[in-house]
C-alpha cells in the first residue's frame, strides 16, 4: 500500500486513460450494433451471416489484430486508437447477438398494434420497440463493459498505457504488489462502471426499477 | 493483403502439418488445454450454480460474484501466478479456470431459475425428495441453458488459451510468440485462423447439441 | 470477411472523430516537458521498450538532454521492438535506447557479424533512411547462458563448449532463440550442440526464466548479462569462446531530423560513461526493494557522473 500511495498520480492517471479506452468501445460498438442486431432480428438471413460474422470476430485472437490493425489502416503503431478499434470490433461482435436477440423477443402483435393505431416507424421503433428491448439490451451493454475493461490490459503488450503496464512491469520487476494493483484498480473500475450502466438505465428506463436490476 | 496469402501460404506448407510443431499436434494440446481448463472450472461453477438456482440462496451474490470474475483480467492474473508458482500447467489453467466459471456459474443458476415454478412444486408434491426434485426436474429442464453457459465458457477458453505459451507451454498461441518474436506474420496469422477454425467447429458442434437437447 | 472490413473501417471512423473531439492525446505521459520553451531546436520524444534498463536509458537521455536546455520529453513502455522501431519511423519519438546487435538484426535478419567492431559498421549499412546510429556506449548487455553453480560443479561446466558433452539438455530462452542464429542453431553448428530440448518463456530472461532455471526445470537459461539476478542468485554465466553471441552495445538510436549539435555532444558524454557495470547498477538500483522509478534511478546516476 506505501508504494500504491506513493505512486498514486501515475495511478491516476493509468486509470484515466484505462477508463477512456473501455467507455469509447463500449458505446461506439453500442450505436454500431443497434441498426445491424435490429435488421438480424427482422430477416433470418442476414441474422444466420451476423451471427457467424460476429462469432468470428470474437474468437480473433487480440494480439495479432493489435498488430495487423495499425498496417490495415494507417495509424501509428502506437497509437491507442488501434487498441480502441479492436476493442471496439469485439464490443460490436458481442452486441449483434444481444440486440438481435433483444428485438426478436418484442413481439409481433404489439408492434403491429402500436402500427394498427397510426404510428409512424420511428414513432413505433423509439416508442415501442427500444424501451421493450431496453432491459436486455441494457444487460448486454453491462457484460460488454466488463470484459471491456479486462480486455483493455492487453494493449499493454503493445505499448499503450493503461492498468495492464502494471502488470507487464511488476511481471519484470519481480513485483507482486504492483500487479495485485493493477488487478484490483481493474475490478474497481469494471464495478463502478457497471453501477454508471445501471444507473443510466433507471433514468432512461424508469419502469424496470420495481423489477430490481439482474 | 499480401500477408493473409502469406499467411495461406503457410498453412499450406505440409512440413507445418508434422512433428511437434505442427498444426495436428498443437491443436490437440491447445484442446488439452481447454478441457482440463473446463472440467475443473465445470466441476466447481456447475454445482455451486444449481444449488444457487434450487434454493434461491446468495443469488446477490452469485452475480456480484460473477461480474467482478469477468472483470479480473486474465493477463494480470497469468502474471501474478507465475510469480508465485513458477511456470508450469498451474499459472494458465488457474488464469483460464477465473474466465471459464462466470458463464457456467450463470448458465446453471439461470437455468434451474428458468424451470416454471409449478412443475417444480407439482414434483415435489408427488413426493420427489428435494434432490429428486434437483436431479430429476430441474437438471433435465435447464440443460439448454447449461448447455449454453458450457458453449460461451468452452468458446472463450479457445480463444485465450493462447496465453499459455507466454509462459513455455505448447498450444496455438505458440505461433503467435514464436511468430511475433522473429515478426514472422503469416505464422502469427496462420496461427489465429486455426483458433478461428477451432472455435467455430467447437460452437457449431454445440449449436448441434443444444438443439437435440429437450426444451 | 468483407463485411468485417466495412465494419471496421466504418467504426475507425467513427472513432477518429469521437477522439478529435476529446483533444489532446490522454496517453502523452511526458513527464514534464517545458512547454513554452524558447530553444531553437525541435523539442525530441525519447522512446524506451517494455523493460526496465530501456526505460532507465531513456530517462537518462531526457534528463541529460533536459540539463543542456533541450526540450526532451519521454514516451517509455512501447513493447517491442517493431513497435517502438515504427514509432521512431513516423516520428512518434525521436531517439531509443537500442542494442547494435538486435538492431543489426532487426534490419537484416541474415546479418552475421558478432565482434562489436564488425557489428556496429554492418549496422551503419543496414539502417533505412532518416534513421542513425550515433557513438555506441562501451557497455553492453547480450544474451548470456546460465548455469546454477550446483549444476556448473557438479558437470564440470565453464563454457558453452563444454555443454556439448551433456545428453539431454534443457534450455529455457525467448521463443526466438529456436531459430536465430546465436540460439539453438548456432550452439549445434558452433559447438555441435545437439538433442536440446527447448523451453519458449517469452519474458525476456526474467522471472520466469530466472525460476525455471533455480527450481532446476531447465539447465541452462538465456537471461540478459545485465541483470541484476545473476549475481543475486550466484548464476554461472558461461563463457563464449567462439563468439556465438553478437555484441548488444548500447547505441542511441535517433531521426535524422532530430540531431543537433547539443544532442550529439550531450549524448555522446553519456554514452562514454554507460559502461557493463554501470548498466548492471542502474538496473540493481532499479530493482531495490524500495521499487523507486525509472527517472529517480536515471536522477541518481547522472548526478554521481556529473552529467546534470
Amino acid at each position: 500500500m506505501t508504494w500504491a500511495r506513493a505512486n498514486s498520480d501515475r495511478l491516476v492517471d493509468l486509470m484515466l486513460q484505462h477508463l477512456w479506452l473501455s467507455v469509447v468501445p463500449v458505446v461506439v460498438g453500442f450505436l454500431l450494433a443497434l441498426p445491424i442486431g435490429w435488421w438480424a432480428s427482422r430477416f433470418a438471413r442476414p441474422r444466420a451471416v451476423l451471427l457467424a460474422a460476429g462469432g468470428i470476430l470474437y474468437t480473433l485472437p487480440s494480439l495479432p489484430l493489435l498488430v495487423i490493425i495499425p498496417g490495415l489502416i494507417g495509424t501509428s503503431f502506437l497509437d491507442p486508437i488501434n487498441v480502441a478499434i479492436v476493442l471496439t470490433l469485439y464490443a460490436l461482435a458481442l452486441f449483434v447477438r444481444i440486440v438481435a436477440d433483444a428485438f426478436a423477443q418484442v413481439s409481433a402483435e404489439v408492434l403491429d398494434s402500436a402500427t394498427a393505431s397510426g404510428y409512424s416507424w420511428w414513432q413505433r421503433f423509439g416508442g415501442v420497440e427500444l424501451p421493450l428491448a431496453g432491459p436486455v439490451l441494457l444487460a448486454g451493454v453491462r457484460v460488454a463493459s466488463v470484459s471491456t475493461v479486462s480486455l483493455v490490459t492487453v494493449g499493454a503488450l503493445v505499448g499503450v498505457s493503461n492498468l495492464g503496464s502494471l502488470f507487464t512491469e511488476g511481471f519484470q520487476r519481480d513485483f507482486r504488489t504492483e500487479i495485485t494493483v493493477g488487478i484490483v484498480l481493474v475490478v474497481i473500475l469494471a464495478l463502478v462502471l457497471d453501477a454508471v450502466w445501471v444507473l443510466l438505465g433507471r433514468l432512461l428506463m424508469p419502469w424496470t426499477r420495481l423489477r430490481g436490476a439482474g | 493483403m499480401s500477408v493473409f496469402s502469406e499467411a495461406f501460404d503457410w498453412l499450406s506448407t505440409s512440413t507445418n502439418w508434422h512433428g511437434p510443431d505442427g498444426v495436428p499436434h498443437r491443436v490437440l494440446e491447445h484442446l488439452g488445454y481447454t478441457a482440463l481448463t473446463v472440467v475443473i472450472a465445470s466441476a466447481i461453477a456447475i454445482p455451486l450454480g444449481l444449488w444457487i438456482g434450487h434454493t434461491g440462496r446468495l443469488r446477490g451474490l452469485a452475480i456480484a460474484v460473477t461480474g467482478a470474475l469477468r472483470a479480473l483480467p486474465t493477463l494480470g492474473l497469468l502474471t501474478l501466478v507465475v510469480l508465485w508458482r513458477g511456470i508450469g500447467l498451474t499459472p494458465p489453467i488457474a488464469a483460464l479456470v477465473v474466465l471459464a466459471i462466470p458463464p457456467l456459474l450463470a448458465g446453471a443458476y439461470a437455468g434451474v431459475e428458468s424451470v416454471d415454478r409449478r412443475t417444480v412444486d407439482a414434483a415435489r408434491g408427488i413426493g420427489m425428495t428435494e434432490w429428486q426434485v434437483l436431479t430429476r426436474v430441474e437438471v433435465p429442464l435447464s440443460l439448454s441453458l447449461l448447455l449454453g453457459g458450457l458453449r460461451s465458457a468452452v468458446l472463450q477458453v479457445v480463444a485465450t488459451a493462447t496465453v499459455a505459451a507466454y509462459i513455455g507451454l505448447g498450444g496455438l498461441g505458440r505461433y503467435l510468440l514464436d511468430g511475433i518474436a522473429v515478426r514472422d506474420y503469416p505464422q502469427m496469422l496462420g496461427g489465429s485462423l486455426v483458433v478461428v477454425v477451432l472455435a467455430l467447429l467447437l460452437d457449431g458442434a454445440f449449436a448441434l447439441l443444444q438443439r437435440l437437447s429437450p426444451t | 470477411m468483407k463485411l468485417n472490413r466495412t465494419l471496421g473501417v466504418l467504426s475507425a471512423a467513427a472513432l477518429a472523430l469521437s477522439l478529435a473531439a476529446c483533444g489532446g492525446d490522454p496517453t502523452d505521459t511526458s513527464s514534464g516537458s517545458d512547454s513554452g520553451s524558447t530553444s531553437s531546436s525541435k523539442s525530441i520524444v525519447v522512446g524506451s521498450a517494455a523493460f526496465g534498463e530501456s526505460e532507465i536509458l531513456a530517462e537518462v537521455y531526457a534528463q541529460a538532454l533536459k540539463a543542456k536546455g533541450v526540450d526532451a520529453s519521454t514516451k517509455l513502455d512501447i513493447g517491442a521492438r517493431e513497435a517502438y522501431i515504427g514509432a521512431i519511423k513516423d516520428g512518434t519519438i525521436d531517439l531509443i535506447p537500442e542494442y547494435t546487435g538486435n538492431l543489426l538484426l532487426y534490419f537484416d535478419q541474415n546479418a552475421t557479424a558478432t565482434a562489436p567492431a564488425d557489428v556496429e559498421s554492418a549496422l551503419q549499412g543496414a539502417l533505412p533512411d532518416g534513421l542513425a546510429v550515433l557513438d555506441p556506449a562501451p557497455g553492453e548487455d547480450k544474451d548470456s547462458l546460465n548455469v546454477t553453480s550446483e549444476f556448473a560443479q557438479k558437470n564440470g561446466v565453464a563454457s558453452i563448449a563444454d555443454l556439448a558433452k551433456i545428453k539431454g539438455l534443457k534450455v529455457a530462452a525467448n521463443p526466438e532463440f529456436k531459430t536465430r542464429a546465436y540460439g539453438l542453431p548456432g550452439m549445434d553448428k558452433i559447438y555441435g550442440i545437439k538433442d536440446v530440448s527447448f523451453t519458449a518463456i517469452s519474458d525476456g530472461g526474467g522471472p520466469a526464466t530466472l525460476k525455471a532455471l533455480t527450481s532446476g526445470q531447465v539447465d541452462v537459461a538465456d537471461i540478459y548479462s545485465t541483470t541484476p539476478s545473476i549475481t543475486q542468485n550466484k548464476l554461472v554465466t558461461l563463457e563464449d569462446p567462439k563468439n556465438l553471441i553478437a555484441a548488444q552495445n548500447v547505441v542511441p538510436l535517433i531521426r535524422d531530423d532530430a540531431q543537433s549539435d547539443e544532442v550529439k555532444s550531450t549524448l555522446a558524454a553519456v554514452s562514454e560513461k554507460l559502461t557493463t557495470d554501470a548498466l548492471l547498477e542502474l538496473n540493481t538500483a532499479f530493482a531495490a526493494d524500495s521499487k523507486p522509478t525509472a527517472a529517480d534511478v536515471a536522477k541518481d546516476w547522472l548526478q554521481k557522473n556529473g552529467l546534470v
